[in-house]
């Protein structure tokens, strides 16, 4: 019956695996100075920004893909991805309203469960839609603004907030920091920015929903967000894309600035396309850098994400926590069946007084999947009176799923505390016999055992998403557990 | 309502049951006592669609269905409940939604409506009292941390929800000390209608001088070697497995 269970739930059909005919406007595959140029220009950028590219070029030209991680893949040919790819119309002069979003892509949009135009549904929650290349609409921009909160894609950023970007953009991330952040640096198109003003609350939800829709892609987008002093917002993102034989690349950087009593709360639910669960063909290669500067004291960031797409998960969000007593937190379910392989986890650097972290990562594999933790804690010496504490646990399904954890632990001072606990489970046959006995389908049984074990994290998550996330794991307990 | 005809059945390719009959009404208690290995438990778990027994022969009618035909979850569903000698522990599935979870699939495979959270609080301490269990032990994850009389406690607090028409209590008396034993007992006894049906799988006497059974069968190496009344596991108790087996000649 574990079997049954197992194929009930690792061959339930990708649903976001159409495409969108839409003409795009597409720059040639391959990657060159000129590519970065052409990109910038394209995008009718200022100096500054063409001169970060090109640095970051030419830095990640001196770099080597990384190959530390516990995953395998063939090599990637970086000549062979379309670095910029756009919907035509009106694809960089700014729309005056939701409603003049080509009609094509509201449908889009529509169809994956997010609204751009700003109706009742989603009414808490504002909206940047990326869609390959491009942010194609940002809802309740204007009402944002009237706080002073600036939300928009990164482009207008650019051209609006050139202080402010150049001031925060590559501060927590620079692009030295990895090969992908690099690349990333060199020629992503797009992404969301955020700012909230001093001693502002955003009275809304913000989300970023990514869309990949041409095959031969990339996506390669970056999200800033900045909270001043004593202000506080939360954060959203979800992401899909197509099914396609090819695997694609997506590549982001996202950096968090929380000043003095700041609060940012970011979560994540992805859901990129997998592959082919029979043989593996296709998926996305989702190899992303994100981090948080907790710079200001008592400032907190938290990171939650569901994982549960993507042929490979490359992902460590973590916390600089600079300021005394910042506080940084991660929140993590990733879930890898059939071919999957993801090796996640965070990286918490303690480097202010008394900073607290926390890790709970929770890591399902089914199938044949490597689902691996992956963490750093570090205390620096000037971190005195710090703690962490990190709980991973393991949960297997079936004989052939693999999970294994790899922390670290760097403590440079005598009064710090550091904790960490672990643990690996297997769904058992008797526990599934159990329900079943109960009158529970295999399916509701599993899903019971499943949200069990990722409660933690799905408490952490803002409603919205906690059901898209309970959704996603095919759990259909009809609100009977949690 | 239940008729068991020469069920074989064992694991592993090793057959437990040797050719089980026997013959359940509506309205009845039969006890099925035996030694240990006498196939107990394998009876128990065939009954309820545990997939690492294999039938080989026989057939078991549940109100005129093939029961070894079902899943264990639509065995369930049509009123078959097993309370189990180790219940399982769900490490985090917190026990009242649980118990939700397995109300609601029985209300929605009878078509009737479902109980929302509130309406199935106040049916929950309902049955809390039947089996006299406090109200924090459903806030618990099902089964987990607790000892091994609360476990049991926790099958019949089941099986009060649940409300089954054929109860397979498999050895629900044994790790019980002599009060958690009338606590259980008291409950079993509460849930005893003339429309349902127990069948009280146990070792030893002591459960049944609570709930007094209508018929008792003796198990020894996967078949009956005698049946009777009430009195039969009296008389067993005194003489022992081993003198009524070379009474039958088993």
């Amino acid at each position: 019956m574990g079997v049954k269970a197992v194929e009930q739930i690792a061959n339930r059909e990708y649903q976001y695996g159409f495409r969108t005919e839409i003409e795009s406007e597409m720059i040639p595959k391959g990657l060159s100075e000129e590519t970065v140029r052409l990109i910038s220009s394209l995008k009718k950028e200022p100096g500054f920004m063409l001169e970060f590219r090109l640095k970051a070029f030419r830095h990640w030209q001196t770099m080597k893909e990384p190959k530390w991680a516990n995953v395998s893949y063939p090599p990637i040919d970086y000549q062979d991805i379309i670095y910029y790819s756009a919907p035509k119309k009106k694809a960089d002069q700014k729309l005056k309203s939701m409603e003049e979003v080509d009609p094509e892509l509201q449908r889009t949009f529509q169809r994956l469960g997010i609204p751009l135009v700003e109706q009742k549904r989603l009414a808490g929650v504002a909206v940047d839609a990326i869609f390959d290349s491009v942010s194609v609409a940002t809802s309740f921009k204007e009402k944002l603004l009237e706080h002073g909160i600036i939300f928009c894609s990164f482009s207008e950023a650019v051209q609006n907030y050139p202080e402010l970007v150049k001031k925060y953009m590559g501060s927590v991330v620079p692009y030295t920091d990895n090969f992908f952040a690099a690349l990333n640096s060199a020629v992503f198109s797009d992404g969301s920015f955020c700012y909230i003003p001093k001693n502002t609350r955003c009275p809304m939800e913000l989300s970023t929903y990514f869309r990949i829709n041409t095959e031969g892609a990339g996506q390669f987008e970056r999200t800033l967000i900045i909270c001043e002093e004593n202000s506080c917002v939360s954060y959203l993102e979800g992401c899909t894309a197509p099914r396609f034989d090819t695997n694609q690349l997506h590549a982001a950087v996202v950096e968090l600035v929380a000043l003095d009593h700041a609060e940012i709360k970011y979560s994540t639910v992805q859901n990129w396309y997998a592959g082919d669960p029979s043989t593996g063909r296709g998926g996305i290669y989702n190899f992303v850098t994100k981090r948080g500067k907790c710079l200001g004291g008592h400032s907190k960031i938290s990171w939650t994400q569901v994982e549960t797409g993507s042929a490979i998960t490359w992902k460590y969000p973590s916390c600089l926590l600079i300021g005394d007593h910042s506080v940084g937190e991660f929140y993590s379910v990733a879930l890898t069946a059939n071919y999957q392989q993801a090796d996640t986890g965070s990286k918490m650097t303690h480097i202010g007084k008394d900073t607290k972290s926390t890790i709970i990562s929770k890591g399902i594999s089914a199938g044949r999947a490597n689902n691996n933790y992956r963490g750093q804690v570090e205390i620096k010496k000037s971190a005195a009176g710090s703690r962490n504490f990190t709980q991973c646990d393991s949960l297997l399904i079936g004989s052939e799923s693999r999970a294994n954890t790899f922390p670290t632990i760097d403590v440079q001072n005598s009064s710090s505390q550091v904790e960490h606990e672990a643990s690996t489970s297997r769904i058992s046959d008797e526990q599934l016999f159990y329900l079943r006995q109960r009158g529970i389908s295999v399916e509701n049984a599993m899903a019971a055992i499943i949200h069990g074990f990722c409660k933690d994290v799905f408490r952490k998550l803002p409603g919205e998403f906690a059901v898209e996330a309970t959704q996603l794991l095919g759990l259909k307990l009809e609100g009977a557990v949690g | 309502m239940l008729v068991i005809r020469d069920l074989h059945a064992g694991i592993d390719g090793k057959e437990i049951l040797k050719g089980f009959d026997v013959e359940v009404k509506a309205g009845e208690v039969h006890a099925v006592m035996g030694p240990n290995g006498s196939g107990k438990s394998t009876l128990a778990k065939v009954l309820a669609g545990d997939e690492h027994f294999q039938v080989t022969k026989g057939e078991v009618l549940f109100r005129g269905n093939n029961l070894l035909e079902m899943e264990p979850e639509d065995r369930a569903l049509m009123g078959v409940f097993l309370a189990f000698q180790y219940p399982v522990e769900i490490p985090g599935v917190n026990n009242a939604s649980f118990l939700r979870m397995a109300y609601n699939a029985r209300r929605k495979a009878a078509g009737k409506e479902e109980a929302d959270p509130l309406e199935f609080d106040d049916i929950l301490k309902e049955k809390l009292k039947l089996v006299e269990m406090d109200e924090d032990f459903v806030n618990r994850s099902v089964n987990q941390g607790f000892s091994g009389g609360e476990k049991k406690r926790n099958e019949i607090l089941q099986m009060a929800v649940l409300d089954p028409t054929l109860a397979i209590l498999d050895e629900t008396d044994s790790g019980l000390d002599i009060d958690a034993l009338r606590v259980v007992a008291r409950g079993i006894n509460r849930l005893i209608r003339p429309d349902n049906a127990i069948v009280l799988i146990t070792h030893y006497q002591r459960i049944l001088g609570y709930i007094t059974p209508h018929f008792v069968h003796i198990l020894a190496d996967g078949r009956i070697i005698r049946s009777g009344g009430k009195d039969l596991a009296v008389e067993l108790e005194k003489k022992g497995y081993e003198k009524i087996r070379e009474e039958t000649g088993a």
